[in-house]
């Protein structure tokens, strides 16, 4: 037996690495890296959810969290190649086009 | 038996994840998800989710991590040079980071510290899913193959080459290879 909390307070503790990893990371692959990492935090309290209510619901919100994640990469990859190709870096600290 | 079980593949997923941060070339950041994806994983079993293990190893381990690792290869990704800034972000940031999953951890031990999760208790088959997904869930799933469409257009257009510059590069190396192989001939 594996108390509810032991899975939330994982699911926590990466969702916090990845927030770390989002902030403090310069290179912008691994920033989208740290995203992803969160959402797999995410995904972990609902399935223990799941299992502790005994409702199929997390399962599918699981699912959908995995679905938009699988589009959201594939968006985030092209755009990280346009920013690669018009600005020629991946220094989060460069980007500054908005700012200047 | 359980609880080894998850504190094994617990404490795998923790030092991935810190392994990620710690990293300073993408490529060994993206392999270090990919395990703590596999330890999640094995943690989805144990709680009895088996078709979103499966999803879990295949889509998320499989085709997502593929095309980062894809994308990190084709740019050619190395290591971003470090910046000279102040270090006070990382002084204030990480100690309150640190303080936040202190205190959401200590609020869910609080509120759910007495449930206990059995193995077996509730196994979640891929039958149900697909019974759930195709009946309550209908509407968002046909949404998502919008969402889908939309995302695919908008890749091939943002990634798309803007500049019609190497176009007459290749027509020219083109026009210039019969010359060349005439050449040869010769």
């Amino acid at each position: 037996m594996v108390p509810l909390s032991y899975y939330l307070a994982l699911s926590a503790i990466l969702f916090c690495l990845g927030v770390a990893g989002f902030i403090f990371k310069q290179d912008i692959i691994t920033v989208f890296i740290s995203i992803e990492l969160m959402l797999n935090g995410v995904n972990l309290a609902f399935v223990a959810f799941s299992h502790a209510l005994r409702q199929i619901d997390g399962n599918i919100f699981v699912f959908f969290v995995m679905v938009v994640a699988a589009a959201e990469a594939a968006v985030g990859l092209a755009i990280i190649i346009a920013v690669m190709r018009n600005r020629n870096t991946l220094d989060v600290d460069q980007m500054t086009k908005l700012r200047d | 038996m359980q609880l080894t079980l998850f504190l094994i593949f617990a404490v795998l997923a923790v030092a991935g994840a810190i392994n990620l941060l710690i990293q300073r070339h993408p490529i060994y950041s993206a392999l270090s998800l990919v395990a703590v994806m596999f330890a999640l994983a094995v943690e989805y079993l144990i709680l009895g989710a088996e078709f979103i293990a499966f999803i879990q190893v295949i889509v998320y381990a499989g085709a997502i991590m593929v095309l980062f690792v894809f994308v990190i290869m084709v740019l050619n990704a190395g290591e971003v040079a470090p910046a000279p800034k102040s270090r006070v972000a990382a002084w204030i940031g990480l100690p309150v980071l640190a303080l936040f999953a202190i205190l959401v951890i200590g609020q869910v031990y609080g509120a759910f510290g007495a449930t206990q999760l059995g193995l077996g208790e509730y196994l979640v088959q891929t039958g149900p899913v697909g019974n759930s997904l195709f009946h309550d869930f209908l509407l968002p799933f046909e949404v998502t193959s919008v969402l889908f469409l939309v995302g695919v257009l908008g890749a091939v257009v943002l990634a798309a080459r803007q500049d019609k510059a190497p176009k007459p590069a290749i027509a020219q190396a083109e026009a210039e290879e019969p010359k060349a192989m005439a050449a040869g001939q010769r």
